[in-house]
């Protein structure tokens, strides 16, 4: 590996671009990441990979550009990442292709393999996972699959590195090689329609890039783009019914009034050729495999639901129990932080800038990170071990009743991580009206931002006993209100005909640590950054918000009445007294009195009411903002520490549950906000989804907030 | 006439015809269920509602109602 080295591209290498290219779930991304060492984001469901990333590394003096498509079973151009690819492959900007398959489903995978073949493309073949494919017993003659197809094949491994270098040195020679024509044979029936194609084309010599054989398939296939160059010549007035002819010869011959599936049909049959040529399984293949016995369990038709609730039960009560652990370290060092640091500044603004507004901000936030990492963690879990599409089965009759698609399931439990990788994989909803529908509710999913707001008042509310109940009833509660709007607005905006389900099961795949410490380190980090970059800023604006204007008059009215008390209580009442005044009447009181009278329905004061709307910029600003705000109105009063006591003391029970109904579901953060609007495809949807989500925040905490005052 | 959807659990059978729509079929095609593909009923979920099918190596999630246009016959 030492060859491979990260670099920024030189000028005088040569380059050489390679579209990397296979079904869904073949590890492509994996291999890419071994190749590179970049990191891209692997699971175990099809669809992880919903855009094309490029990767790019020097190797033996060549310098590789390699272009992740998304995964496609077939150019059918079914979903957008399907027509991602497809439209990248078709469009000539990159030297060749490697086709990365799964040694142990070689038929499947050759299917997409035959296709690529007719594209008249320099093409190596990564057979990929071939340590699995090994122990499973199935042998494959790389050597005599290279002949039979005239494309090289190396049989790799992302897991163990197997092949790697192997493989970029048949890419660099195939590149440095002339092409190949293809080796695809048909059947005879259609071998004859090619030949009298061909010979119609030699005989009015025809100029063309490709060979004629590759124009003949492509013309017996209905490929747009050489339909469209022939259109146009003299010739096709003769050659049209020569065509047309032929394609029917071809139908009968398959039976199907398609010629699409007459072809995939000749594939299939080719494919099953090399198979029995090159592919040797030993026989024991009969027993069950481990992944059908966890299937036995899992997707049982009566407890597969009961044990996947019961599995997201105890994600919660994880995330909340180890969670609370190191909570207290944080906040001692927080505290010590602030302390220390607040020693060496004398004057009194700039302190109180960075103790109460940067220190208390960021720290409210960090507090978060041990719940953000078993969250982060349990959703990694999910998704590299592949029981994310079986849930997906389990429940697509069930979301099918609320107009949801089974699918819809994995942008939605992404959700719970973050929405902005949510709003993007629901890229695997080929339906409009699907993907739009599931945009909309993929917010009421709580992403792991709102997860501290949670945190914070169901440990102000309820005891460490309770409190991981109440986390998961929030979260399920907020999943249910997801699919009760997902069927209000399958009823009303989103009318139509049912999307077809037909998805892939993968193999269970024991998760590799390093890759669920991968991607739990780099969300943690992206929160962290977060945390010190736009955390810490919004800190500061609320701070200052909060401190100016200075009234001078209070503060010398106050003064005055201070040095007059005798007391020390009293003393430390009027100062408390005098922080409360100044905050009301500062720049972010004035805000948020200003909106009181619209949340005074649901309880709210106007601290809540100021945190709703810093919340729009980030869910963590939510929790921050609470904690400068009744740091400053609260700080004097030396034994109530932490903002959970704060919040307990200051907010009635019923005002925290209508405060919760709002933050479960109210807009996203800013960016998930932006990220929504990208992927429906108009600023009208975003403004759809903040009229949608405000009225049913508002008028849903407003029954909840008259239900919790009956019963307190 | 049979279709995968009246299958019962772990039964193999030969598909014969899929009568599913231009898309669809494309679809299910590129999953390898075209004719004379074999498949084998593995999993229902509940309510009948979803069923898992094994064509060849890989294991397929199909809803009742797209099950309904694969025709096939027992083997």
């Amino acid at each position: 590996m030492s060859e491979i080295e990260k670099k920024a591209c030189p000028v005088i290498a040569k380059h050489i671009k390679v579209a990397l290219v296979g079904q869904p779930n073949v590890g492509k991304s994996m291999l890419i990441n071994s190749v590179s060492n970049a990191h891209l984001h692997v699971g175990n469901f099809s669809g992880v990979t919903v855009d094309k990333t490029e990767v790019l590394f020097d190797y033996k003096g060549y310098h590789f550009t390699v272009v992740d498509l998304p995964g496609t079973y077939a150019f059918t151009d079914y979903s957008i990442e399907e027509r991602v690819t497809h439209k990248y492959l078709c469009d000539d900007g990159y030297d060749l292709i490697i086709n990365v398959v799964d040694s142990t489903n070689l038929e499947k995978n050759l299917q997409l393999t035959s296709e690529l073949m007719s594209m008249n493309k320099d093409i190596v073949i990564a057979l990929n996972m071939s340590d699995e494919a090994q122990k499973e017993g199935i042998e494959i003659d790389e050597e005599y699959m290279s002949e039979l197809l005239g494309i090289p094949c190396v049989k790799t491994s992302a897991v163990t590195k197997e092949g790697i270098e192997k493989l970029l040195d048949s890419v660099v020679s195939v590149g440095e090689q002339e092409r190949q024509e293809s080796k695809l044979i048909f059947s005879e029936p259609v071998e004859e329609e090619i030949t009298k194609i061909v010979s119609y084309l030699q005989k009015h010599k025809h100029e063309a890039s490709n060979s004629y054989r590759n124009i003949a398939i492509n013309l017996l296939k209905n490929n747009k783009k050489t339909y469209t160059r022939l259109h146009d010549d003299p010739i096709w007035t003769e050659l049209q019914p020569i065509l047309i002819e032929a394609t029917k010869h071809i139908e009968l011959h398959h039976d199907s009034d398609d010629v699409k599936e007459a072809f995939a049909e000749e594939y299939a049959s080719f494919n099953k050729g090399i198979i029995t040529e090159v592919v040797k399984a030993s026989a024991v293949q009969e027993k069950k495999t481990i992944t059908q016995k966890i299937d036995n369990i899992l997707i049982h038709p009566l407890f597969g639901i009961p044990i996947f609730l019961f599995f997201m039960w105890g994600l919660f009560q994880l995330t909340f129990e180890i969670g609370s652990i190191p909570m207290e370290w944080i906040e001692a060092l927080f505290g010590w932080l602030g302390d220390t640091i607040g020693a060496t500044i004398a004057n009194e603004d700039v302190r109180s800038l960075i103790v109460d507004g940067v220190i208390a901000g960021v720290g409210a936030v960090v507090l978060f990170v041990p719940n953000i990492i078993i969250l982060f963690i349990g959703i990694a879990l999910l998704e590299s071990t592949g029981y994310m599409s079986r849930v997906a089965f389990l429940l697509d009759g069930f979301f099918h009743k609320f107009g949801l698609h089974g699918q819809s399931f994995i942008p939605l439990v992404t959700g719970f991580g973050c929405s902005i990788p949510a709003y993007m994989s629901a890229r695997i909803l080929k339906n409009d009206r699907d993907r739009l529908l599931t945009l909309f509710i993929i917010g009421f999913m709580s992403c792991g931002a709102r997860l501290p707001v949670y945190v914070l008042f169901a440990g102000a509310f309820f005891s460490a006993e309770m409190a991981g109940n109440v986390l998961f009833a929030i979260y399920i509660g907020g999943a249910f209100l997801g699919l009760i709007a997902a069927k209000i607005l399958k009823l009303t905006a989103f009318k139509g005909a049912d999307e077809p389900f037909v998805m892939e099961m993968p193999k269970y795949r024991l998760p590799s640590v390093k890759l669920i410490w991968h991607t739990v380190l780099t969300k943690t980090m992206m929160y962290l950054k977060k945390a010190g970059t736009f955390i810490a800023a919004a800190s500061m604006l609320i701070w200052f918000l909060s401190n100016y204007p200075h009234n001078l008059e209070l503060e010398e009215e106050f003064a005055s009445k201070i040095e007059l008390a005798s007391l020390a209580d009293e003393k430390k009442e009027l100062s408390n007294e005098l922080a409360v005044k100044h905050l009301e009447q500062s720049y972010l009181g004035t805000i948020g009195k200003f909106s009181e009278p619209l949340f005074e329905p649901l309880g709210f004061d106007w601290r809540m009411s100021v945190a709703l709307q810093t919340g729009l910029a980030a869910k963590e600003v939510v929790v921050s903002t609470l904690g400068v705000l009744y740091s400053l109105g609260d700080e004097v009063d030396e034994e109530s520490g932490t903002l959970v006591d704060a919040i307990s003391k200051n907010i009635s029970f019923a005002s925290a549950v209508a405060f919760i109904v709002v933050i479960m579901i109210y807009l996203p953060c800013l960016a998930a906000s932006i990220v929504f609007t990208r992927e429906a495809g108009g600023i009208k949807y975003f403004f759809y989804l903040f009229a949608f989500t405000s009225i049913l925040a508002y008028s849903l905490a407003f029954v909840a907030y008259n239900i919790a005052l009956m019963f307190s | 006439m049979k279709t995968l959807k009246d299958c019962e659990k772990n039964q193999k059978v030969r598909v014969v015809k899929l009568h599913a729509p231009k898309e669809l079929k494309q679809r299910l095609i590129s999953f390898g269920i075209m004719k004379e593909a074999i498949l084998e009923v593995i999993e229902y979920a509940p309510a009948r509602s979803t069923i898992e099918v094994k064509v060849g190596k890989m294991n397929l999630a199909l809803r009742a109602k797209e099950a309904e246009l694969i025709e096939v016959k027992p083997i």
